[in-house]
């Protein structure tokens, strides 16, 4: 039986009695970000307490080991999603990441005439980069139609492919409906029609097991902040021949092998190619606590254990008969609702003044008309540390939900 | 001269009975005739637009609209009526002594009248910014006009 108090105590945002607005904080936006453990402070104030120094070609102590350390962490990531050191790329979050392979490859690579495909309950980091790609190249970009449930099947996926698609970029976990995708059946579908598959990997990396290789998929982005590492570090995992046949996005110290004020410049294999300038190096080095740390409690233990709570909640919730629940059968820890009666950003007022932090959002406009029928939703998000108690706080409070003016009383 | 005591009860249910009942939310029939302005954030969901119609520096209406929570609407709303038939002068008065009251500050109650249910507001502090949002954006619009 899983218990998230076993592992609470590791988390001083858990443990120190944190309160907000007077009540005991109930955090349930980890969809969002996530809370640190003290292996992942330690790793980064011991950094700069013990071995601070800049890495690449030192030629003294504390340089080599900030090197070697920047090295495991690569290992460890590679490790944690089934990669080889060499395919992981480091960088500020998964934003960076798919900015990174829309500049680097893909405006490099597409044309006038070819195809990108998305779907509509992409976050806006899967979707405005591949505008500036169609901007700077004359590709298109199209949506794939979800079902009326919101859900992108392989189905839907085949219909859309043209003979035109070369890209299709997809998150394996949305972060306003939750469902898990089918991303395995797709690799194979894209690249039985050689098209280039990009995996938006923040909301399941953190989530559940990820691994490139049995999901054969090109590009996987995600960010240690969504998995108790810092913010500011996520991760690019790119097929080798792919990593190489990509450009770097910004140019500088760290990432060239050699230039001359001639204009003649080479530039270092991947990953060192992507990673120009000094790199966060707190950020890479708590990255690793972190993924040490949820690696150790197992990642099907921690999807198990949020789908059991997420069914627990769901079933709480409809119970008090004062809530909307637009993806109840979803997989993921995301429950996406309204109260009664009450604006989104209203009873995401109301929760805060019980001490319960959930996000109001409006969501693209088509995914709203299609699916959810209405401009805004709050949206709990759980993570292994979540408890039932946490969950029955959020449930009291929407039972109680026609009181939400009582946060200014 | 003592203003009559406003209770908690009475500060919900102004605020209700504007975000339930708004008087002044739509688009004007001639919005032509009216300056309009567009007042988001980045840090809610608010997203509407605000009318102002003026003749010689008077304010003859004013309206609203888009989509807005209810501190946002209640607030905009409560606005328009306190606005309509003031000059600039009084209006940017009533505008200044509101934000005062946001923000903690002391303030002139006598002419906010049921804007006084907004006193509570920088208890959510996240919801500061759609108390004021309608406020400072006529304040700016009520400037433009003047400069003409």
């Amino acid at each position: 039986m899983f218990d998230p108090n076993k592992y609470r105590k590791d988390f001083p945002m858990l443990r120190n009695g944190i309160k907000m607005q007077g009540h005991p904080l109930v955090w349930l936006d980890n969809a969002s970000t996530t809370f640190k453990t003290d292996s992942v402070i330690s790793t980064i104030s011991d950094y700069y307490s013990f071995y601070t120094s800049n890495s690449h070609r030192g030629d003294y102590d504390l340089c080599f080991k900030v090197d070697s350390e920047i090295e495991k962490t690569r290992d460890v990531v590679a490790s944690f999603i089934g990669a080889k050191a060499q395919e992981i790329v480091f960088t500020s979050g998964t934003t960076n990441s798919l900015n990174l392979v829309a500049f680097g490859y893909a405006s490099k690579y597409l044309k006038k005439g070819d195809e990108i495909l998305l779907t509509e309950a992409e976050h806006a980091s899967n979707v405005l980069p591949w505008y500036k790609v169609r901007e700077m190249t004359g590709a298109s970009v199209n949506f794939i139609p979800l079902t009326k449930e919101g859900r992108l099947t392989v189905e839907n996926v085949k219909k859309s492919i043209t003979a035109n698609t070369k890209i299709v970029s997809i998150a394996q976990v949305t972060n306003v409906l939750g469902y898990i995708v089918p991303i395995k059946e797709i690799a194979a579908l894209c690249h039985r029609n050689n098209i280039i598959l990009v995996v938006d990997g923040a909301q399941s990396v953190p989530h559940l097991p990820v691994d490139v290789q049995d999901l054969d998929c090109d590009f996987l982005a995600f960010s240690g902040h969504k998995l108790c590492g810092p913010t500011g570090i996520g991760v690019l995992y790119g097929k080798y021949s792919l990593l190489q046949k990509m450009d770097p996005f910004m140019t500088g110290g760290g990432m060239n092998a050699k230039f001359d004020m001639c204009g003649d410049a080479s530039f270092l294999e991947p990953p060192m190619r992507f990673e120009a300038g000094t790199q966060n190096i707190e950020g890479i080095l708590g990255l690793k606590a972190a993924v040490e740390y949820v690696s150790k409690i197992g990642m099907s233990n921690i999807e198990t254990y949020e789908t059991e709570l997420r069914k627990y909640a769901v079933d709480r919730i409809l119970k008090t008969g004062n809530a909307t629940i637009y993806n109840p059968d979803a997989e993921a820890g995301i429950i996406t609702f309204n109260i009664k009666d009450v604006f989104a950003q209203d009873a995401a007022t109301f929760l805060n003044s019980k001490g319960i932090a959930c996000r109001s959002g409006q969501h693209c406009a088509k995914i709203l008309m299609d699916f959810l029928g209405t401009v805004a939703t709050v949206r709990a998000s759980f993570y292994f540390y979540t408890t039932k108690e946490d969950v029955d706080a959020l449930v009291d409070a929407i039972a109680h939900g026609k009181e939400f003016l009582d946060a200014y009383f | 001269m003592p203003t009559f005591e406003i209770s908690p009860q009475m500060m919900r249910e102004i605020i209700m009975d504007h975000y339930q009942n708004p008087r002044h939310k739509g688009k004007p029939a001639m919005p032509e005739k009216y300056q309009v302005m567009h007042a988001s954030s980045t840090n809610c969901i608010d997203d509407f637009d605000v009318y102002l119609l003026s003749v010689d520096g008077l304010v003859k209406d004013a309206m609203f609209d888009g989509v807005a929570c209810t501190i946002s609407t209640a607030s905009t709303d409560i606005l328009c009526d306190r606005l309509i038939g003031l000059d600039f002068e009084k209006a940017k008065y009533l505008i200044e002594q509101y934000m005062a009251m946001i923000a903690e500050k002391p303030f002139d109650e006598e002419v906010l009248d049921e804007a006084l249910a907004f006193r509570n507001t920088g208890k959510q502090a996240a919801r500061i910014h759609c108390a004021t949002m309608a406020w400072s954006t006529m304040e700016e619009m009520i400037e433009k006009e003047e400069k003409k």
